[in-house]
């Protein structure tokens, strides 16, 4: 049976019905999915959560123990049958590449096959292992950089800015903007592979999820929390890693010249890089580029395309002159923002 | 080329005029001529001519990638030179190839045929790298917006010359690019360049716009109080070799008003409004707006609408110069002068009799129901003439804004600061049940409203057509305006001037904004 005829956009968000249960829902619902652990898609207040184990964990972190009545961790490949015993849903999930513990989710029903990708990437990770290629009939990806203006950089080529320009303003505190969750580790990772041993600093809201990477075996370094440093004229020529909103808040002003770094995919927009007054961008990104989810249409080869979250109308267009089926599928509600890019 | 493309490159994301003026002068001692004086000119806005056109990028763009994707992200990005930097392909290989000097790559194109350009320009955007392309793009069609304008690069050029910006505004419409006599000056390897002999623009005085406080403590006797006219600020100057009208900013606009300067005998340059005069009526902007838009008038034309200016200060008359005289005495001089005058499109501008508060208001209260003028201008009477704006010496005061409600119906991107925000709005009034676009509107609100109406019309589209959106009718905002003119060009019949947001009415139901026969009454004969 054809996934539109079980699929569906419900005001909590994408819905299986013979499974009952949501995706990512943005509301309170009886059974969810959740692929990844970033807030516009693990919300708490759920009866019943299936995630992967780390997801899960992620969850517990910023939610506390009470984030859903009952949990189940769901293993890569690892399948669950929902549903009626007599007409079942097969849901397993596979890596999307995206952040720890993300995943895409297969539904197999009636003798089809529907994979939800949720956010994902194509580039290495070292704190993830790699998106998996899922045969299905219906793909649904994400467009969060769905147009060909958005290639992103390697990013040792990125990181390297970074280093340069901590040579070159030696004096200044330079104050990097990035996601809690992924992005930072991330560029603490790529920091450590180009050489840098000193201690990175972080903001407050950083130091759970750091910890929580770390616990689960991803090596991060000397890592100190800015409130544990008593003298904030010392962090002059250091790197300072703070949630995006926190780059222009008062928190920052006692530090010694600061210099605004972002790290966002977001940042090959230089108007957007501006608008946020930041005077290093960083792309570094934890989504496709425009290559990248054309390349995984491609491969994945479904029947159909469905896209959702970004900017839609030029992947469907894109997917439509490859010979796909495609059409744009409109979820309210994730953010297409700069927090998640 | 390499070594502008780096500068603009900082430039743009470096905050703060003194860290943008340090890069600049590092530049300027580590260029070589005349590459570093083409790049002042691009900085400044003093190049000439567009080495292409818009369209030409756009065209050898489409001939790389499919329209509908590059509409969309154009759409997206909201700039055209950064589009095709990122959309252009890139090259195979990875070595950078050395590209020419600036000063080459002016040369190249200000010598290109017409069928050459494209090719040209094509070679280049093949070798350079994505921020290179951003680059020449910019420069070639003039249109760098890095945060500097023509007054902070005289600043920059005083600082790298160790002199005062006084010196570097007097020469300025006098030298030319690539600025290699100028920047010899500056270095200290020559004397300064003589402009004694040419048809120069002075820079002109401006005035801040006033507020209550100011206003408050004023003492009307101190003060010249006119009327600020309603048509465009303009210098005239006329020497043993040659005349020219010039617009606020310098451009040379004496080829749209032979009319006007060929009544002009006397040596002198002059300060005032250029209006439509009939004898000694002025007539409305709409009808200057005739005459500016046609570069070459027809006589018809110039008999329908003749010119005429409103003069209000002087800057010199033969070869005494009056700047560092008070405005008292200067008005004296002027007031002869006009007097003495053979043209009959001279015309002095009234000083209004004031003396207290009282009259002050009255007079402001009548400037703002005469239609020829747009408020009240305020001139210490001590004011020297001083280029730019300086402090606490003229203001303007202008009249009300009139006001509608009116209801968004359409909305587009912005550029530049305000790329992928929708930020550019068409709002309507009603005719019975239907709605007819009034005017559009790009300003107005700060930035925190205009995030949550970029939020509003992505949550509210109705439709799309390109890059613009269709929302739903049930937004209301106040609109302030200048003033209302009847249109042929527009449905509804009305054409408002400068229409801005004033205030967005989230709470007021659509049905209730204003009908155009409402907005028609503030229509000005």
């Amino acid at each position: 049976m054809h996934p539109q005829e079980w699929v569906s956009v419900e005001e909590a968000g994408l819905y299986c019905r013979p499974a009952d249960i949501y995706i990512d829902p943005m509301l309170p619902v009886n059974t969810a999915i959740v692929t990844h652990g970033h807030a516009d898609h693990a919300r708490s207040g759920h009866n019943t959560v299936y995630a992967t184990p780390q997801t899960l964990a992620i969850m517990t972190t910023r939610y506390g123990e009470e984030m859903a009545i009952t949990t189940h961790e769901l293993a890569y490949r690892q399948s669950v049958q929902l549903g009626s015993a007599d007409d079942p849903v097969i849901m397993t999930l596979y890596p999307a590449g995206h952040i720890m513990g993300s995943s895409q989710v297969l539904f197999e029903y009636r003798g089809s096959r529907l994979v939800v990708s949720g956010d994902y990437k194509r580039r290495p990770d070292p704190t993830c292992p790699p998106f998996e290629v899922v045969p299905c009939d219906v793909f649904i990806t994400e467009a969060t950089f769905g147009l060909p203006v958005f290639t992103h950089p390697p990013i040792a080529a990125e990181i390297d800015k970074l280093i340069t320009s901590l040579k070159v303003f030696p004096h200044r505190c330079h104050l990097v903007g990035a996601y809690a969750l992924g992005k930072c580790q991330r560029v603490i990772l790529a920091l450590r592979q180009a050489g840098y041993t000193k201690p990175v600093y972080l903001h407050g809201a950083l130091i759970r999820l750091c910890n929580l990477y770390q616990e689960h075996g991803v090596d991060l370094g000397e890592l100190i929390a800015v409130n544990d440093v008593e003298d904030r004229s010392s962090l002059a020529g250091e790197v300072v890693i703070a949630p995006p909103s926190a780059l222009v808040d008062r928190w920052s002003r006692a530090f010694p010249d600061v210099r605004t770094v972002m790290a966002s995919g977001w940042m090959q927009i230089r108007a957007r890089a501006r608008q946020k007054q930041v005077e290093l961008p960083l792309i570094i990104s934890d989504h496709c580029d425009w290559p990248e989810l054309i390349q995984t249409i491609s491969e994945v080869q479904p029947n159909e395309v469905w896209v959702t979250h970004g900017r839609e109308d030029a992947l469907v267009h894109q997917a439509t002159k490859m010979g796909f089926k495609a059409k744009a599928l409109s979820l309210l509600g994730y953010e297409d923002d700069e927090e998640t890019g | 080329m390499e070594a502008f493309a780096d500068l603009l490159e900082q430039l743009y994301f470096t905050p703060g005029n003194n860290a943008k003026a340090a890069l600049i002068i590092d530049y300027l001692r580590h260029t070589p001529d005349p590459d570093r004086g083409w790049a002042i000119a691009a900085m400044a806005d003093t190049l000439r001519f567009d080495f292409f056109k818009r369209n030409a990028v756009k065209q050898l763009m489409l001939e790389r990638t499919d329209p509908v994707l590059f509409e969309l992200s154009y759409d997206y990005v909201g700039e055209m030179s950064e589009t095709v930097a990122h959309l252009w392909p890139a090259r195979e290989t990875t070595s950078a190839i050395a590209l020419p000097g600036l000063g080459e790559i002016v040369d190249q194109f200000s010598q290109a045929k017409r069928t050459e350009v494209k090719p040209l320009l094509e070679g280049y955007l093949d070798i350079m790298t994505a921020s290179q392309r951003w680059a020449l793009i910019k420069l070639g069609t003039r249109g760098l917006r890095i945060g500097i304008s023509a007054r902070s690069m005289k600043q920059i050029l005083a600082r790298f010359g160790d002199t005062a910006v006084e010196e570097i505004e007097a020469l300025w419409h006098g030298v030319n690019p690539p600025y290699t006599e100028l920047l010899a000056w500056l270095e200290g390897r020559s004397n300064k360049p003589d402009i004694s002999d040419q048809v120069t623009f002075h820079p002109v005085m401006l005035s801040h716009p006033i507020d209550e406080q100011e206003l408050a403590k004023l003492t009307p006797s101190d003060w010249q109080i006119e009327y600020k006219y309603d048509g465009i600020r303009v210098q005239l100057v006329c020497t043993k070799n040659g005349k020219a009208l010039f617009s606020r900013t310098g451009d040379d606009i004496s080829h749209a008003f032979p009319d006007l300067l060929d009544t002009i005998e006397e040596h002198c340059v002059l300060d005032g409004e250029l209006l439509v005069m009939h004898g000694d009526r002025v007539d409305t902007f709409n009808q200057l707006q005739q005459r500016l838009n046609k570069k070459k008038p027809t006589r018809k034309l110039m008999e329908s609408l003749p010119a005429g200016l409103m003069v209000y200060d002087v800057l010199s008359i033969d070869d005494e110069s009056y700047h560092s005289q008070p405005l008292k005495e200067r008005r004296c001089r002027l007031s002869r002068f006009v007097q003495d005058s053979a043209s009959e499109r001279l015309h002095l501008s009234a000083v209004l009799e004031v003396k207290t508060q009282d009259q002050l208001d009255t007079q402001y209260r009548q400037a703002s129901n005469d239609k020829a003028v747009e408020g009240l201008m305020l001139k210490r009477l001590d004011s020297h003439y001083i280029p730019g704006r300086p402090k606490g010496q003229w203001y303007k005061w202008k009249r009300e804004p009139k006001l509608a409600d009116a209801v968004i119906m359409y909305a587009q991107r912005g550029h530049g600061k305000r790329s992928s925000f929708y930020s550019d709005f068409t709002f309507g009034a009603w005719e019975g049940d239907t709605l007819l676009p009034i005017g559009k509107a790009y300003s107005g609100f700060t930035d925190e409203e205009l995030k949550k109406l970029d939020n509003w019309v992505r949550r509210n589209t109705v439709g799309r057509f390109g890059p613009v959106r269709e929302v739903e009718k049930s937004l209301v905002i106040e609109v302030a305006f200048d003033a209302a003119h009847p249109s042929n060009r527009h449905k509804s019949g009305i054409a408002l001037r400068f229409p801005r947001f004033h205030r967005i009415r989230w709470d007021k139901p659509a049905a209730e904004a204003d009908t155009l026969d409402t907005v028609k009454k503030l229509v000005e004969a």
